[in-house]
């Protein structure tokens, strides 16, 4: 193996606190007691905080994305389980389209997918409906647990389900009791990575949330076209937080870079 | 592809149930099991491009609001209207940018990172492709306090006799926090591509008298150059129709498409003219992704075998 010199040393280094600069320093200045953008120098405090739970708007804002990722990624896995079963394993007219069309939203860009819902919408009179926002933002997350899905049922062995139905065990037992575990990492891995993706999606939301159903991502959009304060930075810090959790735990039942870079 | 079929490794298992109702249920199994998703992909999907495409051909009236009829008035708006022009100008040139900037930093990277042993090799692959995972809100906010008038990098730029710089609001700053959002896309596929390398091959040219730079432009560079293709037409397609970081950097005066499709449906109303813009993209997007496939594609397969 060829080993890296110092210049190749010096570029990663560089690489390195680039990508980790911007959020490094919103982390920082989350804990700022000035009333200004300003790193913390004189101190620590939580008051940016404090002042974000204060706030009803934002706070109404996380939990609907709390509750929206969740009921995405949940519904987005009930439907991608079956559909890529069935890709993955029938032979059947319209399945090449089938599965062009469960991984579309990746190369339909976000605005795009966004002015379209809002067309949708406002022809069948859902406009501001939470249930549609749920609904749009289970189609941007599909792809994502269709992937590993797919890539969970290809990689394995059939002739343990082959085996449990020579022992007599019906349809729906195999699939509780072999099929189920055996994909389990996928549907898992599947649902956080899901859940992730609609937590932090801001370009489709912007177009179709009304004010009641603002999600976090839209509201610091919104706030921060008019403002900029260090609650900011707090509620950027949070949502850093949250996404951290759940890529820790997305690492734990998948592994971080099988997701990444598609390997162990 | 024969009808209702099941494919040689799906065919019915031994041992599995065949009652009488097997070949119905065979016929039907994939239809049901698909059924659900298929239908919110065609109500969630197909209906909306397809009402959109047919909005941008709808006429506007700007005094009551309302569309309807059908004119080709806003294409030919938006294709010679000298505004438009500049918008869809400088949203190419800013993603071919950063585009350009991403492969120049990403594939060195890829490359170091693949050199790389473990521990340090996962854990700096996760440094840097795990900010993907962050909402671009927070990373394009990131960006603004760091180059903002009194952020970290104005205070370098002091310190070192240079002076206060306005940062923000200009393309400089859209590319450079693109390529921060972008870098990923470029080191995924690179990084795959080095994955597939057989290390020997490498080693063969350096045995046989092969320089270390000759060994990189004849022997690696071929091998990763699909990689290379695809990781720079995600970045391209994904910076061109980039939203927040245009709308959170680029202030009210830096127009580019996606802040312009934002401004005609909420700011000005106009959703026809919206549309026609929002369609032009989707097809620009396509037409980009889908040459990808077959070129890129096609010939990686012809030359590997």
């Amino acid at each position: 193996m060829t080993k890296n010199g110092p210049l190749a040393l010096v570029f990663h280094t560089l690489v390195v606190v680039f990508m980790l600069a911007p959020l490094v320093i919103v982390c920082l200045v989350a804990f700022t007691p000035e009333n200004t953008l300003t790193l913390p120098t004189a101190g620590f405090s939580l008051r940016w905080f404090k002042a974000v739970f204060a706030h009803p708007d934002f706070v109404q804002s996380f939990w609907n994305s709390l509750w929206l990722a969740f009921m995405a990624a949940t519904i987005a896995v009930a439907a991608a389980v079956p559909a890529a079963l069935a890709i993955t394993r029938w032979e059947f007219p319209g399945r090449q389209f089938l599965n062009a069309l469960f991984l579309s939203p990746l190369i339909i860009p976000h605005l795009v997918l966004g002015v379209a819902m809002l067309r949708l919408f406002a022809v069948v009179g859902a406009t501001g409906s939470f249930a549609w926002l749920v609904a749009a933002h289970v189609v941007i997350v599909t792809p994502y647990v269709m992937r590993l899905l797919i890539a969970a049922i290809s990689g394995f062995d059939r002739s343990v389900e082959q085996a449990a139905y020579s022992l007599g065990a019906s349809e729906a037992t195999v699939f509780r009791r072999v099929t189920l575990p055996m994909i389990l990492p996928g549907v898992t891995g599947g649902w956080l990575l899901a859940f992730i993706n609609s937590f932090d999606e801001l370009t489709m939301s912007i177009f179709i949330t009304s004010p009641s159903t603002v999600t976090l991502p839209v509201r610091m959009y919104m706030y921060a076209t008019e403002s900029i304060d260090p609650m900011m930075a707090a509620v950027s810090a949070l949502i850093i937080g949250i996404t951290a959790a759940a890529a820790l735990l997305l690492d734990r039942v998948y592994g971080l870079d099988r997701i990444l870079v598609g390997q162990k | 592809m024969s009808s209702f079929s099941t494919d040689p490794a799906a065919s019915p298992l031994s041992g599995e149930p065949q009652d009488a109702a097997g070949g119905f249920r065979k016929r039907f199994a994939p239809a049901l099991m698909a059924g659900p998703a298929t239908l919110l992909f065609a109500t969630l999907v197909l209906t909306p491009l397809l009402l959109t495409l047919l909005l941008s051909f709808n006429e506007y009236d700007h005094a009551t609001g309302r569309t309807h009829g059908f004119t080709l008035s806003h294409y030919a708006e938006v294709l010679t209207d000298g505004y438009y022009l500049e918008i869809f100008l400088r949203t190419f040139r800013v993603a071919a940018l950063a585009t350009a900037i991403c492969a120049i930093i990403g594939v060195p990277e890829a490359l170091i990172l693949s050199r790389m042993r473990n521990p340090w090799r996962s854990v700096f692959l996760l440094v840097v492709l795990a900010p993907l995972l962050v909402s671009v809100v927070v990373r394009a906010f990131g960006w603004s306090m760091l180059l903002g008038p009194d952020g970290v990098v104005n205070m370098i730029l002091q310190a070192v006799g240079i002076g206060r710089t306005r940062l923000l609001y200009t393309e400089g700053t859209v590319v450079v926090a693109l390529v921060h959002v972008m870098l990923p896309f470029m080191v995924i596929p690179v990084w795959t591509s080095l994955q597939k390398l057989d290390p020997a091959v490498e080693q063969a040219a350096l045995s046989f008298g092969a320089s270390r730079p000759t060994t990189m432009v004849r022997v690696i560079a071929p091998q990763i150059l699909p990689g290379i293709l695809s990781g720079s037409l995600i970045v391209f397609g994904l910076s061109a129709s980039a939203f927040a970081i245009p709308g959170l950097l680029g202030g009210r005066r830096l127009k580019m498409v996606a802040t312009v499709v934002y401004d005609q449906y909420l700011g000005e109303l106009n959703w026809p003219l919206g549309a026609t813009v929002a369609v032009i993209l989707l097809v620009a997007n396509l037409i980009v992704m889908l040459t990808y496939h077959h070129v890129v594609e096609g010939q990686y397969r012809k030359r590997m075998g």
